[in-house]
């Protein structure tokens, strides 16, 4: 056996960051899904939400950033 | 069937690409040193001035194939800032076009292969963050004085719950640069990664019709994100910037 424990918690940690993406593309995917039953409803008004669409996408996207960005810290920064 | 792994040719790290180098030799970089960032961020600025100037020199009333580009991109982020932050916020318009088509031609530049992708470097974005932050705080102040606050003070809230709003909303106040810079740059790298990951698998034989066409169709997905990226920095540069003309709702 070679390698430390810290190096073994490391991986361990940036493994468990793939929870934070994973439920970040559920909330994508929810933002996504929810706007595709409503614009099926009312197409007419659909045009116009794009925008709003953008940005929920953004801010549920970003929770998901954020523990890659912590993956990427503990595997080449810490 | 070759089934085992070739090994050799294909040998590199994903993170490889984005090791900012010396672009003449030599090994130290110092602030002076002209680096491989610094050929794609010019290359970055003269490919959208090559656009919007060059493009639309002729100022056809039927444009060609490069003033329709540019008229589309000066179209998309008029109307986005006009819907979002109001006629008023058309003032800034200049700035915000500037930012799209920079942010727009950094992820599509770094798309060439062998190309440095600059907005994969949180030096680079952090710096368009911040630009963004400070400089809609300094609007907001400006033209509202002291109740630029209130963006804080939420005045449609109960009483019992507005400190509980304020702290909340002082914090995602001052992620906001964090969250601009780190989720362009984390899109980046992170597909940029991913087609690099892929591309290691080509050498192995068995795999290796799988990981070409994984690499073709992650490709074509980064094109997407490349634009999706820089509309969505900029529709948040609307957002933010209507919360600094029109804090009180």
């Amino acid at each position: 056996m070679e390698g430390n424990i810290a190096e073994l918690g490391q991986y361990i940690g940036v493994g468990l960051t793939a929870f934070g993406m994973g439920f970040a593309a559920l909330g994508v995917g929810n933002v996504a899904g929810n706007f595709l039953a409503g614009a099926l409803r009312n197409p007419s008004a659909a045009a116009g939400q794009t925008a709003t669409l953008f940005i929920g996408m953004a801010f549920a996207e970003a929770l998901g950033i954020f523990s890659f960005l912590v993956a990427l810290l503990l595997m080449f920064a810490v | 069937m070759a089934t085992e792994a070739t090994g050799g040719g294909l040998e590199f790290h994903p993170m490889d690409q984005f090791v900012v180098k010396p672009l003449f030799g030599g090994a130290e970089v110092h602030w002076w040193t002209p680096t491989n960032v610094t050929l794609w961020l010019a290359l970055t600025a003269l490919a959208s001035i090559a656009l919007l100037v060059l493009g639309t020199r002729g100022r056809a009333v039927v444009p060609n194939r490069a003033q329709s580009v540019a008229e589309m991109a000066y179209g998309l982020v008029h109307k986005m800032i006009e819907d979002i932050a109001g006629k008023d916020g058309l003032q800034y318009f200049p700035y915000v076009l500037t930012l799209f088509m920079f942010i727009c031609f950094g992820n599509m530049l770094g798309l060439v292969p062998t190309a440095f992708t600059v907005t994969s470097h949180i030096a680079v974005t952090g710096v368009l963050a911040m630009a963004v932050f400070i400089g809609v705080t300094v609007i907001g102040f400006v033209k509202n004085g002291s109740h630029f606050l209130e963006l804080f003070w939420i005045k449609s809230a109960p009483l019992a719950v507005r400190p509980i709003l304020a702290v909340i909303e002082v914090i995602s106040y001052f992620v906001r640069p964090l969250s601009l810079s780190i989720r362009l740059a984390g899109n980046m790298i992170a597909g940029h990664a991913v087609i690099k990951v892929f591309a290691g698998f080509a050498a192995i034989a068995a795999v290796a019709p799988v990981a070409i066409v994984a690499v073709v169709g992650m490709y074509a997905f980064e094109v997407l994100v490349a634009f999706v990226q820089a509309y969505v920095f900029t529709i948040l540069t609307c957002v933010y910037l209507k919360d600094a003309l029109h804090p009180s709702h």
